[in-house]
């Protein structure tokens, strides 16, 4: 066992594949994440998004936040948490919800995985085990951190079915968000068919300790399509296109906000259709149902698609050139869509006849001088990219 | 030559007010009643080789907006953010700090892993009330029994400021003024190791205890300085706390000014109800357009003000102003670094604050020998060794020690401290630190050992309260000294205050010398280029 006080020497924890990805990160280009060391590209963003569009990629999912919910009580405590119903998650079923503090501001966004009648999964980007255990006062649930316990892969790609298949694993018949129990060197392994690229994809969940023959074995079977590793940078791409938002990015964490105008509920953030008002109490209801009542929002997180082919990260969006209307939030040049699209905050009442005559503010930095653009901009459906081979069951062989 | 101004006190608040009226244009000079400048921010050779930091011994609270404005840059000043810090446990085991997020979420998390993702929400709740009371600092405060335009206009900008919060941060910044810090950590931790080095910030320089109500806000004093833009940060000034009063010091020099060492004031002249200037101890009257005092309320007002100028009413308000001693201070030349045995070896958190009261019970007892009229038997100490960083004050190798400790009271039961008393607390702590650094006591070359007595008689802190009056919420704001009188303007006309003893309080802040000043200028109706206090965005 290492002297757990020595984590001052390696602040930036390394996930259980780091000898594979570290082999593989060729410009040893890295950044930190939830105190992690992630890749945030192995060499070539673009091969590795093209990967993630064309054939199969592997993301290396450890550092995201992982919580386990059990007890008599969790389904019920997890429905006073969460916006969606829990009730309705069958065992073996993935959904993606939100959870808000009592003035029905979103807290994070995340996937809840119902492994057992009382046992579940939260997968989530912030931390939030004091918020989560004071909860859960008054419920038969235990509530425990096992970011470290678990091992997890995002394989992901048109191939990355027969990859898997390959792979030893037929997840053929497996639909979206539902999991399989699949067993590696007689070890139970745990394939969800989720993701976080709007592609086909699958998650993988293994003991840490099997980590590095996971990834040789994956790698292996995923040759013939030239599965490749890819870093946060094109993971970033591709989620764009497919409309996901990120805590911290394009929102902020009702908890982490000292600005009090910077918090935002479901409906501002377009995820409002997750509420089941139906179920009863959950954090945040009351504030939300005034919010719904009185048509109070502020806000409106929209898809934009913006003229031109420059791409308008943080850029401010007016209202007829002279009002501000809001603030861009992540933007990009879709390689696939060949569309300069972008995700933004705009004032809600910019919705509607005004949104038709909105433009974009954009600082292009080009040899030392800025191009400064203003460039119209129009409200459009997300997710920008959705593909049938996402949802197909069984997917197609491409 | 008649001055435009004389201080009386050369310690950063009074070299802070005389260097902006010197480039305003005024005639001014400092007077020290000692052979060296700097007050409570001081730095003295007291073992050969060796600069202490005789009485404050870091700093963040120092506005930035001074420096600027005054070039101490320029004149030699430099602040060095330091890292990490650690509380030793009795089991022989210690809690960390470090600059690293990470590392320090880790660090939190071998005590509690709640307490570890608590720690997140714990900093976003001060900052919020540290961003609410930042720009309050460098305001002259209203005086809300007057209702002159510019004390109503103040008021109502206050009153925006609070109603532009959420309700729910209204309710919370209410409680949290009011509560003592032990109530407000229980909020947020469960560790009491966490919150025994948490704690801390709420009772230095207090005569309260950690569960007294009113120690919240202490903290936040402790946490609304910045270094460089990183609030809640602390620092060394490279060279000693000296250096800030030494940069002052050539500042105002620069500008035209003056400062007298081993010139103490006895008395201030008042002429027909005005203060024409001040009669030193060695009988030589200087006069001036207006006097100055960076001593404290109590001092000045007590001391060297004939009462029978006074107002009996403000008399009597100054005198129950609580100035009331907690604290004292060891100063020590080390012949090299000593070894804390918990501590591995390498780890950074020697460049930082260390601590030996792993509870808030156990704070909370020390205050209980201050309350009967002793000091701590089982003392909290705020240990720092400076030269972990700074390479200037000693000999390579070599160190100096601060160690700030809590509590000791103005008298020993009732009666002044004797030398006696004074080496026996110096014992109890130097005892501290040798349970947790065996072999530390070998090590010392030189220790001066400093009680609220030595505090008074050497810098003049009345009762050796190092605020210059405690910072409890009765004394704040447009209370501080006493109401009435918050706008540096003492009852006497041409007689002003500038001390710790004003808003908004102790620390190496220089706001009160800088809030001073401009009031001076406004009345004397020059203009002059002062930085207001940097928004907060």
């Amino acid at each position: 066992m290492r002297d757990k006080r020595l984590h001052y020497k390696t602040p930036l924890l390394q996930t259980p594949f780091h000898p594979r990805t570290s082999a593989a990160n060729l410009h040893g280009h890295w950044a930190a994440w939830a105190g992690y060391q992630g890749a945030t590209d192995f060499g070539d963003t673009e091969m590795e998004y093209t990967a993630v569009r064309n054939a199969v990629s592997v993301y290396d999912l450890c550092p995201m936040v992982k919580y386990e919910i059990s007890g008599t009580q969790a389904q019920d405590y997890l429905d006073r948490l969460l916006v969606r119903s829990v009730a309705r998650l069958p065992v073996g079923a993935v959904h993606y919800t939100v959870w808000c503090d009592d003035n029905g501001k979103v807290m994070d966004d995340g996937t809840l995985f119902r492994l057992g009648e009382t046992e579940f999964l939260l997968c989530c980007q912030e931390r939030h085990l004091p918020w989560l255990l004071d909860s859960a006062i008054g419920y038969d649930v235990a509530v425990r951190e096992v970011t470290e316990d678990i091992a997890a892969l995002s394989l992901q790609g048109p191939c990355s079915a027969q990859t898997l298949k390959a792979a030893g694993w037929d997840v053929s018949t497996l639909k979206p968000f539902r999991i399989a129990e699949v067993s590696f060197q007689d070890k139970p392994l745990r394939i969800s068919r989720t993701g976080f690229t709007g592609d086909l994809g699958y998650e993988i969940w293994a003991d840490p300790r099997q980590a590095l023959a996971l990834w040789d074995h994956l790698m292996q079977a995923g040759a013939p399509w030239g599965i490749r590793p890819i870093g946060s940078d094109a993971l970033d791409m591709v989620r764009i296109e497919a409309g996901f938002l990120i805590a911290g990015a394009d929102f902020v964490p009702a908890e982490q906000a000292l600005r009090p105008d910077r918090v935002r509920s479901p409906f501002e953030l377009g995820l409002d259709w997750l509420i089941d008002w139906e179920k009863g109490h959950f954090n945040g209801r009351r504030a939300l149902l005034a919010e719904r009542e009185s048509g109070a929002s502020e806000w409106a997180l929209v898809g934009l698609d913006i003229a031109g082919n420059v791409s308008a990260e943080g850029a401010i969006l007016y209202h007829g050139k002279e009002r501000e209307a809001g603030v861009v939030t992540a933007a990009l040049w879709s390689p696939t869509l060949k569309r300069n699209i972008a995700l933004a905050q705009l004032r809600r009442s910019y919705l509607g006849p005004k949104s038709e005559d909105l433009w974009v503010e954009i600082y292009a930095m080009r040899e030392l001088n800025y191009v400064k653009l203003m460039v119209p901009a129009r409200v459009t459906q997300r997710p920008f990219f959705s593909p049938a081979r996402r949802r197909a069951t069984p997917p197609e062989d491409f | 030559m008649v001055l435009d101004a004389l201080i009386i006190g050369a310690g950063h608040n009074g070299l802070v007010t005389a260097s902006y009226l010197a480039r305003a244009g005024m005639k001014v000079a400092v007077l020290e009643k000692n052979d060296w400048i700097g007050g409570a921010a001081v730095s003295r050779e007291l073992y050969p080789g060796f600069t202490y930091s005789n009485c404050s011994y870091v700093s963040s609270l120092f506005r930035p907006e001074i420096m600027r404005d005054l070039e101490l840059s320029r004149y030699g000043l430099q602040i060095l953010p330091y890292e990490g810090g650690a509380v030793f446990t009795r089991d022989g085991g210690y809690l960390g700090m470090f600059r690293d997020h990470d590392a320090n979420r880790r660090e939190f998390a071998r005590f509690s892993a709640r307490d570890a993702e608590a720690y997140d929400r714990y900093s976003r709740d001060v900052m919020q009330h540290c961003r609410f009371i930042r720009p309050l600092l460098m305001r002259t405060p209203p005086d809300p029994a007057r209702f002159r335009p510019r004390d109503l206009a103040e008021l109502a900008w206050i009153g925006r400021k609070v109603m532009d919060l959420p309700e729910a941060q209204i309710a919370g910044m209410i409680r949290f003024w009011t509560m003592s810090i032990s109530d407000f950590l229980d909020e947020y931790f469960e560790n009491p190791v966490i919150k025994g080095y948490l704690a801390v910030s709420a009772i230095i320089g207090t005569a309260l205890g950690p569960m007294s109500p009113g120690s919240a806000y202490v903290l936040l004093h402790h946490y609304m300085g910045d270094v460089d833009g990183n609030v809640g940060a602390w620092g060394f000034a490279r060279g000693g706390m000296g250096a800030i009063t030494r940069a002052l010091t050539r500042s105002l020099e620069a500008a035209g000014g003056e400062v007298r060492t081993g010139k103490a004031v006895k008395r201030v002249l008042v002429r027909q109800g005005r203060a024409i200037g001040v009669e030193t101890e060695d009988g030589e009257q200087i006069h001036a357009a207006r006097v100055i005092s960076n001593m404290d309320a109590k001092r000045t007002f007590l001391r060297h003000v004939d009462e029978a100028e006074l107002p009996a009413q403000f008399v009597r308000q100054v005198r129950r102003f609580k100035t009331r001693g907690s604290s004292g201070k060891l100063n020590i030349a080390l012949d090299a670094a000593p070894k804390f045995t918990a501590l591995p070896e390498g780890a950074p958190n020697l460049r930082g604050d260390l601590h030996f009261t792993d509870s808030v019970e156990r704070m909370e007892r020390a205050y209980d020998d201050w309350k009967s009229g002793h000091f701590s038997r089982d003392p909290f100490q705020d240990v720092m060794i400076p030269t972990m960083i700074d390479p200037t004050m000693t000999p390579p190798g070599k160190h100096f020690m601060s160690c700030f400790v809590q509590y000791a009271p103005p008298k020993i039961a009732g009666k002044d401290w004797t030398d006696a008393d004074r080496d026996a607390f110096g014992a109890t702590c130097i005892d501290q630190i040798e349970t947790y650094a065996p072999g530390f006591k070998s090590l010392i070359l030189h220790a001066e050992i400093r009680t609220p007595r030595e505090l008074e008689a050497e810098v003049g802190l009345t009762e050796g309260n190092i605020f210059q009056g405690e910072l409890t919420f009765d004394q704040l704001l447009f209370n501080r000294p006493v109401p009435g009188y918050a706008q540096y303007r003492a009852p006497i006309r041409d007689l002003w205050i500038s001390g710790s003893s004003t808003h908004p309080g102790g620390g190496v802040m220089g706001a009160p010398g800088r809030n001073a000043a401009a009031e001076i200028l406004r009345d004397a109706r020059i203009g002059h280029q002062m930085s207001d206090a940097y928004a907060v965005i």
